[in-house]
């Protein structure tokens, strides 16, 4: 047996004894997602359980140094991992801005005592993390934000405001963009961490289309933070920024859009029926699934080429602007076909056999994708740059 | 295996992409054309890929090739695309040996040993009529004397007119079965007629075509695996080679939006063409990723093979033909002309498309093996 052959056999008897059955569930509701945090609630003994038993491991965040709270695992161990924990349709033990965002940024920039400091807590699932990037006057021109922190000797004093703050409201810390040298746009935007709990902190949920609200409106009022809260260099934040960028677009492109990108048609056959070929009874939108399907399908091819180069140093920076354009953008055709497929049902806005009418509010959800994290323009402006090398304007 | 090229497969694209665009760029398809050659291709070309061990790169060790895989095969045919060579590689080389490695028998120990040294090009006479259709073959094979009696006609049969052997699929009494037809068979005739890629696809008509018993390529009523076999890897071949056409095209119209000035200004600044490039970028990625897929499971038997067979040939197809038609209109008026290469890239690709099921095709078949 090769090392990986049993590394296999050891993931799989691990997760065999370690996962509980209610954790090998798809998720149905939004508290079916560990979000972990000083004030989290779980949602049953399972889930609290399942985190501790994967943090105890480190497979919350298995590709981590294990000083850092990780299990040290090579590309190879952790493609592995993640396939085995499919095989049994694991649920993920912790989501998490710190693992997805931050601490990527922390292992690349962070000095030897910050990542000790935070990174062992945000893989335990200890402190939640909300991204204060967004301001209400630079959405995707992130290098226009205003939020200023004027310099106190050894602390910042912080005032301003963002938006579209996921999470804000029950965020434990944020990692923000402020702006600490008015004169130089690029070079001139400190990366902070700071407790959501220091005084002046202030957060207003944002009502959506859907009917949810996962974004806030986040305020600062004279917030003072320690000089020793910030990663990388004081005025080059912007390098950090665009660091975790990447990676949230990977994060978006590949959960976000990936996650469910299972052949589409077939979960409609039976609303619609079969004709006597046992095809979908309405050719048209057969044809439209099945077209989607071939995205689907190879976008996944796409997605596992992104991760094999990206891992090894071989895709190109702006690879991920592209998956993630791509993937938005296919995640928002999905949901237009999934409402198609689901007829006057998919309308359901409150009843109990549509969950809350999970699919419109899912439909409508989708729609921030092309959005977030970067519009899509944006993407196929870097694309066209960085990418392609065409000449700017 | 990660899903990009290893060493070995690096250093085989290093040397396969610069022989290709020397000794075979657009000019050599072009030289073809306008000398209305009749072959289809240059027998010089194919003797120097023979020195370079191309054409037997799928032949197993033991019938003299070099026992590679599909990705492998793939990057000579992405180079093939990306230069328009006009070539037998993928009937020969990628459908036939496919199809002769599977079966096994007297067959493949005649020809395999022949394609890889180079003597050999072989035909795949599949199509019946104008699309794609290999589960309607209505091609006879009945049996006669000490063998068999063929009787139909096939179409699209690319190099049919100078195979030394065609393939030919047809239909037994239990099933359906192959056939290796040598060149000289008496009621065998081949039309060649002239594509719009200028490349040389025949008519072949089997008028009581006498074939022995051991001409059949594995078992009688048995072929349906065989031609499965020969299908796949034709379709992920052609897919490769659309991967290649469409990068060809996406280069030269990402390098005149550099170059060609409009109102004063780069065509390339402006942002309404550069959308549209970043996002035929994208497209091509993703086909390129999905045939690399395919081949790979390929390579390894997988059974999601012919899902991702299907898939890439229906994403490449869209890919590449988006990459020719944006190529042709980012390049405006010049792009219309005979003389500029951008309009051949959109021929090839046009014919590529249709070889062995077109889009919808194979978008069809996607959802068959998805159930619905």
């Amino acid at each position: 047996m090769s090392d990986l052959d049993a590394f296999r056999a050891e993931v799989r008897a691990w997760l065999e004894a370690n996962c509980p059955a209610e954790m090998r569930e798809p998720i149905r509701e939004e508290g079916d997602v560990c979000w972990g945090g000083r004030n989290w609630v779980f949602k049953n003994d399972a889930q609290k359980q399942w985190l501790e038993a994967c943090a105890a491991k480190g497979y919350t965040v298995p590709d981590w140094p294990k000083a850092y709270g990780g299990a040290g695992l090579t590309p190879e161990q952790t493609k592995i991992f993640k396939q085995e924990m499919k095989r049994i349709h694991a649920r993920s033990p912790l989501d998490s801005f710190g693992i997805w965002m931050l601490g990527p940024a922390l292992l690349q920039f962070g000095t030897e005592e910050q990542k000790v400091q935070y990174l062992n807590p945000i893989a335990r699932g200890e402190i939640r993390w909300c991204q204060g990037y967004s301001e209400p006057g630079s959405g995707s021109d992130l290098v226009s934000l205003q939020t200023f922190g004027e310099d106190k000797g050894d602390h910042w004093v912080v005032n301003g405001s963002k938006i579209w703050t996921s999470y804000a409201d029950q965020a434990d810390w944020i990692f923000c963009l402020v702006r600490t040298d008015k004169a130089n746009k690029y070079q001139g935007i400190t990366f902070m961490l700071f407790d959501m709990a220091s005084k002046g902190v202030t957060t207003k949920p944002i009502l959506l289309i859907s009917g949810n609200s996962p974004f806030c409106e986040t305020f600062f009022d004279d917030v003072e933070v320690p000089k020793t809260q910030f990663i990388g260099e004081i005025n080059r934040g912007w390098d950090v920024a665009k660091y975790l960028l990447g990676h949230e677009r990977e994060m978006i492109s590949g959960g976000g859009a990936g996650g469910d990108m299972i052949s589409i048609g077939g979960a409609f056959a039976k609303a619609f029926g079969k004709n006597a070929a046992g095809e979908l009874d309405d050719p048209i939108l057969r044809a439209e699934m099945a077209a989607f399907d071939v995205d689907v399908f190879a976008y996944r091819a796409m997605g596992e080429r992104f991760m094999d180069m990206w891992k090894t140093g071989r895709a190109h920076p702006a690879s991920s602007n592209m998956m993630k354009y791509v993937g938005t953008e296919l995640n928002k055709r999905r949901h237009e076909l999934v409402m198609s497929g689901g007829g006057s049902e998919a309308l359901e806005w409150d009843s109990e056999e549509t969950k809350g009418g999970a699919r419109a509010r899912g439909w409508l959800r989708t729609k921030a994708n092309s959005i977030e994290g970067g519009t899509s323009e944006v993407m196929l402006n870097v694309i066209a740059k960085r990418i392609l090398d065409l000449p700017g304007a | 295996m990660p899903l990009y090229h290893n060493d070995d497969q690096a250093m085989l694209k290093d040397s396969v992409a610069p022989f290709v665009a020397e000794q075979a760029p657009v000019s050599h398809l072009r030289k073809l054309r306008d000398s209305a050659d009749a072959t289809g291709f240059s027998r010089d070309l194919w003797a120097q890929f023979t020195e370079m061990g191309l054409p037997g790169m799928l032949v197993p060790e033991a019938h003299g090739g070099l026992g590679m895989g599909h990705m492998e095969a793939g990057i000579v045919l992405e180079e093939i695309g990306r230069n328009l060579t006009p070539s037998p590689f993928l009937s020969t080389s990628v459908g036939a040996v496919a199809a002769l490695a599977k079966a096994g028998g007297t067959q493949a120990g005649r020809w395999l040993p022949a394609i890889a040294s180079g003597e050999a090009i072989v035909a795949l006479a599949i199509d019946e009529g104008a699309k794609h259709r290999p589960d309607r073959i209505a091609t006879t094979a009945t049996r006669a004397g000490n063998g068999f009696r063929l009787d139909g006609k096939k179409s699209f049969v690319l190099h049919g007119h100078v195979a030394d052997m065609s393939i030919v699929a047809a239909k037994t009494d239990g099933g359906v079965t192959l056939f290796a037809v040598p060149k000289d068979a008496k009621g065998l005739t081949a039309d060649a007629r002239r594509l719009v890629d200028s490349s040389l696809a025949s008519h072949v008509t089997l008028d009581g075509v006498e074939v022995d018993s051991d001409a059949v390529i594995g078992e009688v009523d048995a072929g349906g695996d065989i031609l499965d076999a020969l299908l796949a890897a034709t379709r992920t071949g052609a897919a490769a080679e659309m991967v290649g056409v469409g990068q060809g095209a996406m280069d030269m119209t990402v390098t005149y939006l550099k170059e060609r000035k409009q109102f004063g200004k780069l065509i390339g600044e402006f942002q309404g063409l550069q959308h549209r490039a970043a996002h035929l970028y994208g497209e091509m990625e993703v086909a390129r990723a999905t045939v690399m897929k395919a081949q790979q499971l390929l390579d390894e038997g997988s059974e999601g093979a012919k899902l991702m067979v299907s898939v890439a040939k229906a994403k490449a197809g869209r890919a590449a033909n988006l990459a020719v038609r944006e190529g042709v209109q980012m390049h405006g008026g010049i792009g219309m002309t005979d003389e500029y290469d951008i309009g051949l890239y959109m021929k090839r690709d046009r014919a590529l498309a249709e070889y062995m099921g077109d889009v919808h095709y194979h978008i069809d078949q996607v959802a068959r093996m998805n159930g619905y």
